[in-house]
């Protein structure tokens, strides 16, 4: 009788449970857009939610062109920048009317409530008593950067400082490395060594969130995958290694709204022959992140004020989805280097 | 050639449920009926199909040959025998031999006059089957979503369409099957040691009783569910293996598109954190 009294009494838990399951949130339901990424029967499938899609797609739309550019024939009998304003180090060499221009784009997509005075001195356009100026000055550098070096990632494309601000002064997706983090024992039961607890750094997987600090400021190899059917010691990585790897991946999926066949065969991860086109695009990816993190973001630790700064002191860095925004290709392939060509390279 | 001294019973007239008396006999020691012919008729035929699907393939290695259903354009409609036509018509044999096998095994149960936890139990599996080539395809709008018919291809599709979804270990209802999987092997395993060594006693000693058995677990893990209690016990975990294993694809895809991980932020966002 008292095994039924413990039975009757976990019923209940269970049925909550089941409950629980369909009525948590986040449920689909068909129709569910498809696109067939292999051959058939491989299970090489891109599933997406056409409303989800429709709502992602408004998100992110390029913003209007903010007034034309003047005709070539006009910049061309221009006077250049440098020639008018005082202290324009990098953009100097534009035509003033398309210089102008810019600034004023650039105001829209980075600083659209802060106006000018976010970036400069009003009363005096060409101090550089601002730190944001001589951070967007980078920017500006590591914009031309991308266009002109990192093709193998953004095609033609391109980025603009709109790809990453959105209107935002500060890009949404950006990460700082997190404060180790100990449970209340102390000693080795306290320490979770990064990995066990949800972060959107690991799309919310147990897996560690180190991943970033590895790959994206670092170079480690991401080749963790055993090339022969048992363990060995030579060549082979650790389950750490191994588990901070996938951290990485989920990201990318996270960052890109992808699962993991859309870069994938998982029949043999490492395979290029069987590897859908766009792994190629993400690896040359991950190099470019690197790039950018190491020479663009990292060397402006000390330009920012210390409550721009992460937790331990890092500065802001990027990762995929700070381009990407969950989307496969950032503002859907969208280019806006064509009506701000000022950006696809050094004048 | 009768194998127990009761089998004689089975070989009773009637409990038919259609054919009337016309398939209702024995072929050697097989109960034929009219299922049973329909089970032939389908067996043979996607069966002989896939040597077709064989024969068209690059590689009769047993490991590797695969008949891939459609490309996803196909939709719900046929599509060509060599490209997914010919899974098409072996999905509707394997449907139409499995579920006549289920109501022969129906007809038998009606001729012995026992319940019908045989021909159910096998439905939960067929209902398996079918989910994961028929409801969920359905489902998805393309019957290109069902998986291939070879060793290691249909092995590569689940492989595939887990990752689809990041991390399948994180989907719900995929953890309550593998549990309920693993929970019918642990009860299987317990009970076969528990029975086999009551009727395998130490030399000079007699076998023992299901009273021994009983009072052997509720010593060892404080309760005993009883010798037709552990069969139920294990029908109900054993069907609900399969049944979740049902769910748990039919979710992946129809009713969720993103990665499982991500299902579980409904615990992080209780509000009472």
């Amino acid at each position: 009788m008292k095994n039924i009294a413990i039975v009757a009494a976990l019923l209940p838990f269970g049925a909550l449970l089941v409950i629980a399951f369909f009525f948590t949130v986040g449920w689909e339901r068909p129709p569910i857009d498809v696109q067939q990424v292999g051959y058939r029967g491989t299970g090489m499938e891109e599933p997406n939610n056409p409303r989800e899609q429709a709502k992602l797609v408004a998100l992110n739309q390029i913003p209007p062109e903010i007034y034309p550019l003047d005709s070539p024939a006009d910049l061309a009998s221009a006077p250049k920048a440098r020639e008018i304003y005082e202290n324009v180090q990098v953009l100097g060499g534009l035509p003033e009317p398309q210089f102008t221009r810019l600034m004023a784009a650039i105001t829209e997509w980075v600083a659209p409530e802060e106006g000018c005075g976010y970036c400069h001195n009003l009363d005096n356009l060409a101090d550089d008593s601002l730190y944001t100026k001589t951070v967007s000055r980078r920017m500006i550098q590591m914009t031309w950067n991308i266009n002109t070096d990192w093709q193998d990632h953004v095609k033609e494309t391109g980025v603009t400082c709109y790809t990453c601000h959105r209107g935002n002064p500060v890009p949404e997706n950006i990460w700082f490395k997190d404060k180790p983090q100990r449970f209340a024992s102390a000693g080795m039961l306290g320490w979770n060594d990064g990995q066990n607890r949800p972060s959107e750094k690991s799309a919310y997987t147990s897996l560690p969130v180190t991943a970033f600090e590895a790959y994206l400021v670092g170079d480690a190899p991401i080749r963790v995958q055993a090339t022969a059917a048992l363990p060995t010691t030579e060549g082979g990585s650790t389950i750490r290694q191994t588990e901070e790897t996938y951290g990485l991946m989920m990201h990318m999926s996270d960052g890109l709204g992808v699962g993991c066949t859309y870069c994938h065969n998982t029949q043999a991860f490492g395979s290029w022959e069987l590897s859908p086109p766009p792994r190629q695009t993400a690896w040359h990816g991950i190099r470019m992140v690197q790039d950018l993190n190491g020479s663009y973001l990292l060397p402006l630790t000390d330009t920012f004020p210390p409550e721009r700064l992460g937790p331990t002191g890092d500065v802001a860095k990027a990762n995929c989805a700070t381009c990407h925004q969950g989307v496969f290709k950032p503002l859907y392939g969208a280019s806006m280097l064509d009506q701000y060509p000022s950006l696809s390279g050094a004048p | 050639m009768a194998l127990l001294s009761f089998e004689r019973k089975y070989r009773v007239r009637g409990g038919t449920l259609v054919g009337g008396d016309l398939f209702d006999f024995w072929f050697g020691p097989f109960y034929v009926g009219f299922f049973g012919v329909t089970t032939i008729f389908f067996a043979v035929l996607g069966t002989a199909l896939i040597f077709w699907g064989a024969a068209l393939g690059p590689t009769w290695n047993p490991w590797l040959i695969s008949i891939a259903p459609p490309d996803i354009k196909y939709g719900l409609a046929l599509a060509p025998l060599a490209e997914g036509g010919l899974w098409q018509i072996i999905t509707i044999c394997a449907i139409g031999a499995f579920g006549s096998w289920a109501l022969r095994e129906v007809e038998i149960c009606r001729k012995l006059g026992i319940g019908y936890h045989v021909p159910i139990a096998f439905g939960v599996a067929i209902f398996a089957y079918v989910t994961l080539v028929v409801i969920r395809p359905f489902l998805l709008g393309a019957w290109g979503h069902g998986f291939p018919y070879g060793i290691f291809s249909h092995l590569d599709w689940v492989s595939n369409v887990g990752y689809q979804f990041l991390h399948f270990h994180y989907n719900p209802a995929h953890m309550l099957a593998v549990t309920f999987f693993f929970t019918t092997c642990l009860l299987l395993s317990l009970h076969g040691a528990v029975v086999l060594s009551s009727v395998n006693p130490a030399r000079g000693e007699t076998i023992k009783t299901p009273e021994h058995e009983d009072t052997y677990v509720r010593d060892t893990i404080g309760y005993s569910v009883g010798t037709l209690g552990i069969h139920r016990l294990g029908l109900f975990v054993a069907l609900n293996a399969g049944f979740w294993s049902a769910v748990c694809i039919v979710i992946s895809g129809p009713f969720w598109t993103r990665g499982w991980p991500e299902w579980w932020n409904w615990w992080l966002d209780l509000p009472v954190w």
